[in-house]
């Protein structure tokens, strides 16, 4: 704010790097352990360097279907990506107008952000439930071989959903709110159809902001607990096949699992960034024409 | 529908966006410029946002929010109206019985008025998570308050202090789980902190309750949500112009009275919004405290994580109802102390 820097700025920047230190230190200290030697346990000293952990784990290392929960993970979160990114870019494009309802509808989104994951978990546990009861209870061709209506992509994509929309929303509102409207005005002077307009104006111009929403619904799902804990079914996703080791699993084989699903995060950050990265660099190429196809 | 719409909703409808795109236009990566621009924008919006081209055919609004709307109508409003019919049904040992009694209730706060004036055990379970909530709050609030100082006035380059943010923001791309567990090696019987302490000769035997306490549960839960105050305070101060501090200044205010006199009060809304995340997560937990608190901590989420388990449907949905009704009242609470739809 004023001249030259104050005694505050290093009081306050001496804060912020013991911040970031408590932010990362124990998150560096997995994963050196997950490099943990055979013999080593669960804290240092190290004892000797290996991969022997990450292979055990590869292995399957006694865990029950750790692999099996992975691809379940990866599945539901591609998934829950897709719908989040088209169910978003259409309530997105529906609040640039009026609509009946739109204040109700954001009201509620915003409600699904706050209220406690457990209480809307158990609603969906309780629907899906009542739903198999239904079903049960109706004519043989439909209760015959049935067991439960409660699945990964049923209730678990539903309640990942409740978790994933409102943040997609909320981006879009952000996305919207800097979008110049005037380029879609040009485009229908120029004689271009709504589905013209939005295919070769809108979208190329709001895709890179889109990969941003697919980053956030991915790995919200990627990473959800609450919400899955009641709904997901039999079937387990990988954070609560983790939550469920913390109890049982006493080897630094918890610490490669960890690291492992970290390194899955910060691939898909990865891709997601270079992806509009690229996006950026179309777009600066073709100067104002936004994206031709 | 239309009357809960309220006209005093501040105008046009990029209004309603206003609000959160505030809150999290920087969660998507979108930085301060987002809401410099946000700004002069919105101008044009309603010019825009008239949707007949001259040829083709243009979805109606309400058919594009529809998808949305019909996933929250079934998935969350649905599901959140079955909690609360479920809490006044009554149940056996196998199954859920659809007819009306206040048993969930009358079992859940059993008791309650015959120990006065000692505590229940519901009475108590909320007094905890309460503790737990407010020490997590107060301390996640001057961190993020801090750190969104230093971030806001004290970093002058836009890169660097998207940089700074981003830096911040990239651990909360991993699981939190792996956040939590990561914890153990460093707070352990034999952990990192222990062997220092005693190697220090600090302490004569390791700490035991560094680790599965209270102590370890509000660590992790200001580990895990101090980044959900940093982003809605940050991005309040950003859009604090700076000629008022300029003013304070020059009309003689210190450092500390131009502080609380002019920062504070303009980064209420974003001290708001993140306050209502913390205080809800924190709520409604039960994942933190169960693996921090080595299963032995009761919480609000855990008692209904525990009569889940048990597969007592309607006494879970009934401390869900509690539970709700609770996180409504402090939200109220904090919205009173000031309007969001105004100051935004």
């Amino acid at each position: 704010m004023r001249d030259g820097r104050s005694l505050a700025f290093y009081l306050l920047g001496g804060f912020f790097a013991l911040y970031v230190l408590f932010l990362y230190g124990p998150m560096i200290v997995i994963f050196a352990l997950s490099f943990q030697g055979p013999q080593g346990g669960m804290t240092f000293p190290m004892n000797g360097v290996s991969a022997h952990w990450f292979s055990k784990l590869w292995e399957g290392g006694g865990i029950v279907d750790i692999g099996a929960a992975f691809w379940r993970s990866l599945e539901l979160g591609l998934v829950v990506t897709l719908v989040t990114v088209v169910f978003s870019t259409l309530a997105g494009l529906a609040y640039r107008r009026k609509f009946r309802g739109q204040a109700v509808l954001f009201y509620v989104a915003i409600a699904s952000l706050i209220v406690p994951s457990i209480v809307t978990s158990l609603g969906i546990a309780l629907l899906f439930r009542m739903i198999d009861a239904a079903i049960k209870a109706g004519p043989d061709w439909m209760s015959g071989t049935f067991t439960t209506a409660l699945g990964l992509f049923t209730s678990g994509l539903a309640a990942h959903l409740t978790w994933t929309l409102p943040f997609g929303l909320l981006i879009m509102f952000a996305i919207f709110n800097r979008f110049d409207g005037r380029l879609e005005e040009a485009a229908r002077d120029l004689g271009a159809t709504p589905w013209q307009s939005f295919r070769h104006v809108v979208l190329p111009l709001i895709l890179p902001a889109l990969i941003g929403v697919a980053l956030f619904g991915f790995t919200l799902s990627w990473d959800e607990i609450a919400r899955s804990s009641q709904a997901i079914g039999s079937d387990n996703t990988l954070p609560l096949q983790l939550q469920a080791l913390t109890t049982t699993v006493t080897t630094p084989m918890i610490y490669a699992l960890g690291t492992t699903t970290t390194g899955v995060s910060f691939v898909v950050i990865a891709i997601a960034l270079l992806g509009i990265a690229l996006l950026r660099a179309r777009q600066n190429r073709h100067g104002s024409d936004a994206g031709k196809a | 529908m239309s009357d809960i719409a309220r006209p005093t909703d501040a105008g046009h409808i990029p209004a309603a966006g206003h609000i959160p795109a505030a809150g999290l236009a920087s969660a998507a990566g979108a930085a301060p410029a987002a809401t410099a621009l946000a700004a002069t924008d919105a101008a044009t919006m309603p010019r825009a946002a008239r949707p007949r081209g001259r040829h083709g055919w243009a979805p109606p609004a309400w058919l594009q929010a529809m998808p949305m709307g019909l996933v929250f109508a079934l998935f969350f409003v649905l599901p959140l109206a079955l909690v609360v019919v479920v809490s006044f049904w009554d149940y056996n040992d196998y199954e859920i019985l659809p007819s009306f009694t206040l048993r969930s209730y009358t079992e859940t706060f059993e008791g309650c008025y015959d120990q006065l004036p000692g505590l229940c055990t519901i009475f108590k379970t909320y007094v905890t998570t309460a503790e737990l909530c407010f020490a997590v709050w107060a301390i996640t609030l001057v961190i993020g308050f801090t750190i969104s100082y230093f971030l806001a006035f004290h970093v002058r380059s836009l890169t660097m202090q998207i940089v700074l943010a981003l830096l911040c923001t990239i651990p909360f791309w991993t699981s939190n789980v792996i956040r939590m567990i990561s914890w153990i090696p460093l707070l352990g019987r034999n952990g990192l902190v222990n062997q220092a302490l005693t190697q220090a000769g600090v302490v004569d035997a390791p700490l035991e309750w560094l680790l599965y306490s209270r102590f370890s549960v509000i660590l992790a839960f200001v580990h895990l949500f101090t980044f959900f105050m940093v982003i809605p305070i940050f991005n309040s101060m950003v859009r604090i112009d700076k000629r008022l501090i300029e003013a304070a200044y020059d009309a003689g205010a210190t450092g500390w009275q131009t502080l609380w006199n002019v920062v504070v009060p303009l980064c209420k809304p974003g001290i708001v919004i993140g306050s209502i995340f913390v205080v809800t997560i924190v709520m409604g937990d039960f994942v933190t405290v169960g693996v921090m608190g080595g299963q032995q901590i009761a919480s609000a989420g855990k008692i209904i994580e525990t009569r889940l388990n048990a597969l007592q449907f309607p006494p879970a949905a009934a401390n869900a109802v509690i539970l709700l009704a609770a996180t409504l009242l402090i939200i109220t609470a904090l919205t009173k102390v000031v309007d969001i739809r105004k100051e935004l």
